[in-house]
């Protein structure tokens, strides 16, 4: 494999040998660009295929780039002694590469601009999904609406098979981290309050942390990466694979067959899930003051009866529904907005997380300040 | 144009899923610079015979020689080394829907050349235009291309490392019959400008009539004929007679 060079009083003969194919395409490269620059102004140029041994598409296209070069510094080429069974794959490669498209130069734009703009994309896409949120929460009312005047429409079955999913397969999961998160809370509490020589109200502590805010939101986050992340994937791939257009030919209402089932599902599971977290945090609590404070089970369990205000507690219920539908409404709107790519798929699994996480959040402030005024 | 060297033989191949034979007792031979059009009933196991062939199922007797070398004896490396020497055309096309076309085409090459990357994108848009599709496709993502441009970014990258064959499964369908003709060309254009030996799977009787040197005939789990056209259309054997002189059959032979 070589190509060699004879320099003549009126031009250059240039004669390739050998395999040229895709396995030594890197080195012919070398070699073509280095003749290319070492002859670049020749009147005359004939590149000799007589020695060829095989060619494929890599070796044809090399020739003609270099043929091209060539060509373009307004010498004269020709190409001598093409076997016969290399002139039509050859024939084929000059007519290959000769649309020189404008678009392949983008003018990179400067740091502010790409900045700006992506700052601008970002909100506007924020502006886009509320906007779709807003309409999901319309469809889904209409829906409701309807299952009411005509209750027999419900999916029942479905829907207890989402419960399923949602609320009981995650107690485990829910009571080891919110018994884990009572009583890290518990342990840090009375190592500060200790310094004060007010242990006593590490308990008081607890109860108002985690019946108002902790639970709810432990039990939110998880069930968002749990069972969010779930629905966005299968709502998903059911987009991509057409089933969602399938049904709507059918008559069928996506929303009331496949996404109304859901969001009660998880309107329901995600209270109950709470009130289990409470109790398994006010249980972990326990568990650590009696082992760090020496505070008897009887004696907690007085501190905590005390302790409990009803209003704490249904502070932290009222909350639990509405972020259930925020989680359940965003996971929808997430798996509805995939398009054909498995990476998209991936990105709004993300993104239906992410979302969901940071509006459950934003949410908890909206309720802080609401009950803040209502003295609750 | 057949020579009689041949580029893939199937002797004695059986395979079997739970307990039922697919393949019985199979013989195949595939030559070099031929298109053999492989036809059979739905589920007669064409593409099981195909995806055999290229090592996605295994075999449970019988052996496979492509190119000269029989796949389940030879090292990993060697194997690989086969493994480039063909090309394969999946029925959907399964580009991979995070690459644009061009990467696509270009992804074989990432892996197994050291190409510079403007070779690489010389050489990828080459082989697009090979297969007829226009510089603008090349940054689409395959969610953004037409069934056929699919099968033709799918064609270009089966050809991206200058394969010896190419495996086609059902190239033609879910094409138009102008689309699904010009894919016929197509084939028969790359195949004779770059001396490919084609197997394709299909159900298209205009492919067979237009551009396959030979047809093989699966039925019951065996190739009970192989040959031209010609000799199918003589055949008085009942399933080709239903196949090739059926009421869909009739219509294209003129």
């Amino acid at each position: 494999m070589s190509l060699t060079a004879t320099v003549k009083a009126e031009g250059l003969d240039l004669a390739a040998t050998g395999a040229w194919t895709a396995e030594r395409a890197s080195e012919l490269e070398k070699i073509v660009d280095d003749m290319a620059r070492r002859y670049g102004e020749t009147r005359y140029v004939d590149i000799d295929l007589s020695g060829l041994e095989r060619l494929d598409t890599f070796g044809a296209w090399l020739i003609e780039r270099l043929n091209r070069s060539f060509v373009a510094r307004g010498s004269t080429t020709r190409i001598l002694n093409l076997s016969d069974s290399d002139r039509s794959l050859f024939e084929e490669v000059r007519l290959v590469n000769r649309t020189t498209d404008e678009s392949e130069v983008e003018p990179r734009p400067n740091a502010i601009v790409a900045g700006l703009d992506q700052i601008g994309r970002a909100m506007s896409d924020i502006g886009r999904s509320l906007v779709l949120l807003a309409h999901l929460l319309g469809a889904l009312t209409m829906v409701t609406l309807r299952i009411i005047a005509h209750p027999s429409r419900l999916r029942l079955t479905s829907t207890v098979h989402h419960l399923e999913k949602v609320g009981l397969n995650a107690v485990p999961i829910i009571v080891l981290s919110t018994l884990l998160i009572g009583a890290i809370l518990a342990q840090q509490g009375i190592f500060r309050f200790r310094q004060f020589g007010a242990e006593a109200y590490v308990v008081e502590m607890v109860t108002v942390l985690v019946l108002r805010e902790i639970g709810v939101l432990l039990v939110c986050v998880l069930v968002a990466g749990r069972s969010g992340s779930a629905y966005t994937a299968e709502l998903g791939s059911m987009k991509m694979r057409e089933e969602i257009d399938a049904l709507r030919t059918m008559g069928l209402d996506p929303v009331e067959v496949l996404i109304l089932p859901r969001i009660i599902a998880i309107v329901i599971a995600v209270p109950l899930l709470t009130f289990i977290g409470v109790i398994a945090a006010l249980y972990g609590a326990g568990l650590v003051c009696w082992l760090y404070s020496d505070m008897s089970p009887t004696i907690y369990l007085e501190r905590l009866r005390e302790a409990i205000w009803p209003p704490s507690f249904a502070v932290g219920m009222i909350k639990a529904p509405f972020m259930a539908l925020v989680i359940g409404l965003v996971a929808c709107v997430e798996g509805f907005a995939v398009d054909g790519s498995a990476a998209s798929l991936g990105m709004k699994t993300t993104a239906s997380v992410v979302k969901s996480i940071f509006l459950v959040i934003v949410f908890d402030g909206f309720f802080a300040m609401f009950f803040a005024t209502i003295g609750m | 144009m057949a020579s009689n060297q041949s580029v893939i033989s199937v002797r004695d191949l059986v395979v079997s899923f739970g307990g039922a034979n697919i393949l019985n007792h199979v013989d195949l031979d595939v030559f070099r610079g031929e298109i053999l059009g492989f036809v059979g009933g739905s589920g007669a196991g064409k593409s099981v015979l195909m995806r055999t062939i290229i090592g996605l199922i295994p075999k449970q007797e019988g052996s496979i020689a492509v190119l000269g070398t029989d796949l389940s004896a030879v090292s990993d490396e060697q194997r690989r080394k086969t493994e480039q020497r063909w090309g394969v055309l999946f029925q959907q096309g399964a580009l991979f829907s995070s690459l644009t076309a061009l990467q696509n085409v270009q992804f074989p090459m990432r892996e197994y050349l050291k190409l510079s990357p403007r070779l690489m994108d010389e050489i990828a848009l080459a082989k697009l235009e090979m297969v007829g599709l226009k510089a603008d496709v090349r940054k689409k993502y395959p969610s953004e291309l037409s069934g056929g441009m699919i099968k033709r970014v799918a064609l270009a990258r089966a050809l991206a490392l200058d394969p010896e064959i190419v495996f086609l499964d059902e190239p033609t369908s879910g094409l138009d019959p102008i689309g699904a003709a010009e894919f016929d060309e197509l084939i028969q254009t790359l195949q004779q400008t770059l001396g490919l030996s084609v197997f394709m799977v299909t159900h298209d009787l205009d492919s067979l009539h237009a551009i396959c040197t030979r047809i093989a005939v699966l039925s019951e789990g065996r190739v009970i004929t192989a040959g031209p056209i010609d000799a199918m259309l003589a055949s008085e054997h009942p399933w080709l007679k239903s196949y090739f002189r059926g009421k869909r059959g009739r219509l294209v032979r003129h």
